[in-house]
């Protein structure tokens, strides 16, 4: 049995669909702008956020009026929307004993704790995806990874898993983050981020910029005949190195690689691209070139999605499977927005313009904090 | 596939146990980590910049790692580290609150920033002990041993993970904590 694409479903600034996203990447548009100080905090920054009204408006049209009331947050309104509509698309049962839910965040509802009366309760983003998982009446336990900004990558490894070892047919996975001070204070603490556009493997690159989104697939075991798209293979690795920096040889992220090169059985001449993490931190953006030169990779067109959604942490590994796949089935590798003179020191091919593909399998990767690394391999067929 | 389990460690602010022995108790005052850290010479620095989450999970696995009795510290890429809890890293995330609470007051620093996520922990281990294996934090709403026995049977998928450091890290503050830690091995 194969483990097969379904469903999806997409919020982001861009819009509030695949489609609206996929057409605004490849406008070239973005909604990362620069706000002086955003909600009073005494620095400027350069983020991208899900219009309130916007979200209100389709939740108002997505779910019903008893659903609403119970949901108190951004981060629960985006998790549950984007839940229902890969849901609606796919055409499960989403009650059956044979699904199961899965959510990747980061920080789900951590800014709660601005109001010193918030339910503690409510803070865990497990408690979110007991909240999704008992909306659509599903009888099991939903499994929350938090894995740092490789969370989007685990959590769709973990899906595979879970169809793959037989524990469950159907997987619903989930990602989303919204920002906060909260968040935004401790990356601008860490000295990560650009109060300007981000620019992935620039030479000129000065951090990273933050953004919104939750973003949902839906996979399901299918036959070893089955057309559409495919999830291969998924591996985390650690650097074992520092749990707040990259590895300088790219351990991690080189490992990973490797393994799921192994084990999908594809090599670099069968990838349309590489989406890679780029945030457009100096460390994050060297290292990747690193390992993906390391891995033999070298040869593959490389892109990165930052530059028109900015880091959307939880959202992330799952935002950018979605584009990515929307982009070979369109025949091409989008433009790396931002990008304009290399400077990383592996010469990976990271491009300013949109390059032709006829290939139809490509590797997402990521990196994040404790030294995590994942990567993972889908093809069209 | 069978797995087996070797050895288990379970350590609260009361005491530390060992396949199920009683092998330190807390006494009144103390910091009963840091005791643990001492009676064990871990030898690790690094042990005190922690957050409490750190601390709990790096101790109980540093027990059930010198309880294996074999050559620690060579680098490795067959085990994996998977954690679970419920609240995630609550106890530092409400630390980093309130460094940003007050405008007239506003410090956040890196330092506690770094810890307010889950996943801290099973890095911190996987560096201590050169693991370049799978690490993975998962949160469930409740402690649910079935929930975890699934996820480890799953990570075996991974076709180089021949042993997992796992188990159960809940800290919601330096005297509430909860440690259960356990290493199985595929035969």
């Amino acid at each position: 049995m194969i483990v097969k694409k379904i469903g999806e479903s997409m919020i982001t600034p861009l819009g509030f669909t695949v489609e609206e996203n996929f057409a605004a990447v490849m406008a070239g548009r973005s909604e990362l702008r620069r706000y002086e100080s955003l909600w009073n905090l005494p620095f400027p920054c350069f983020v991208s956020l899900i219009p309130d009204e916007k979200l209100e408006a389709e939740s108002a049209r997505e779910l019903s009026a008893e659903v609403l009331v119970s949901l108190q947050t951004k981060f629960e309104k985006i998790a549950m929307l984007s839940a229902v509509k890969a849901v609606k698309q796919s055409g499960i049962d989403p009650a059956s004993e044979r699904v199961v839910f899965i959510l990747s965040s980061t920080k789900g509802n951590v800014g709660l704790l601005e109001d010193e009366n918030s339910d503690l309760e409510r803070v865990t983003p497990a408690h979110t995806a007991r909240k999704v998982a008992n909306f659509f009446g599903n009888p099991n336990m939903p499994i929350t990874v938090s894995n740092a900004c490789i969370s989007g990558l685990c959590a769709q490894i973990e899906a595979y898993r879970c169809l793959k070892s037989g524990q469950y047919d159907t997987a619903v996975v989930v990602g989303a983050d919204v920002l906060s001070p909260f968040i935004v204070a401790g990356f601008q603490s860490l000295k990560a981020l650009s109060d300007e556009q981000c620019r992935p493997f620039s030479a000129n690159r000065r951090g990273l910029n933050l953004g919104e989104a939750a973003a949902a697939v839906v996979y399901t075991l299918a036959d070893e005949s089955a057309d559409g798209w495919r999830m291969l293979a998924g591996a985390v690795r650690n650097d074992a190195n520092h749990i707040s920096g990259p590895s300088r040889t790219g351990e991690g992220s080189y490992r990973a690689l490797m393994s799921v090169l192994a084990e999908s059985g594809l090599s670099a001449d069968d990838l349309a691209c590489l989406n890679v993490h780029g945030t457009s931190t100096m460390y994050n953006d060297e290292m990747e070139s690193i390992a993906i030169t390391r891995a033999g990779l070298a040869a593959v067109p490389v892109n990165a999605m930052k530059g028109y959604f900015g880091h959307t942490l939880g959202a992330a590994g799952v935002l950018e499977t979605l584009l990515s796949m929307r982009a070979v089935e369109a025949g091409e590798v989008p433009a790396t927005r931002g990008f304009d003179e290399l400077g990383v020191s592996m010469p990976v091919l990271v491009s300013s313009e949109a390059v032709d593909t006829q290939k139809k399998a490509f590797v997402k990767l990521l990196s994040g904090f404790g030294g995590c690394n994942a990567a993972a391999a889908f093809v069209k067929v | 596939m069978e797995t087996m389990v070797t050895h288990r460690v379970k350590l609260t602010p009361e005491c530390l146990e060992v396949d199920g022995q009683r092998v330190a108790k807390a006494v009144a005052g103390e910091s009963f980590l840091t005791k643990l850290y001492r009676m064990y010479n871990m030898e690790y620095p690094k042990f005190f910049k922690m957050d409490v989450l750190c601390k709990v999970g790096f101790v109980a696995s540093e027990v059930l790692l010198a309880s294996e009795g074999v050559e620690r510290f060579v680098p490795r890429a067959d085990r994996a580290v998977i954690l679970f809890n419920r609240n995630s890293s609550l106890n530092a995330d409400r630390t980093f609150q309130k460094t940003i609470a007050d405008p007239a007051d506003f410090y956040p620093s890196p330092s506690v920033f770094v810890y307010t996520l889950p996943n801290i922990v099973t890095g911190e281990i996987a560096i201590r002990n050169k693991y370049h294996g799978e690490s993975s934090f998962i949160l469930l709403p409740e402690k649910s041993q079935e929930a975890m026995e699934q996820a480890i049977e799953r990570a075996f998928l991974d076709s180089e993970t021949t042993s997992v450091l796992t188990g159960w890290v809940e800290a919601m503050s330096e005297t509430e904590y909860e440690a259960e830690l356990d290493l199985k091995l595929e035969t």
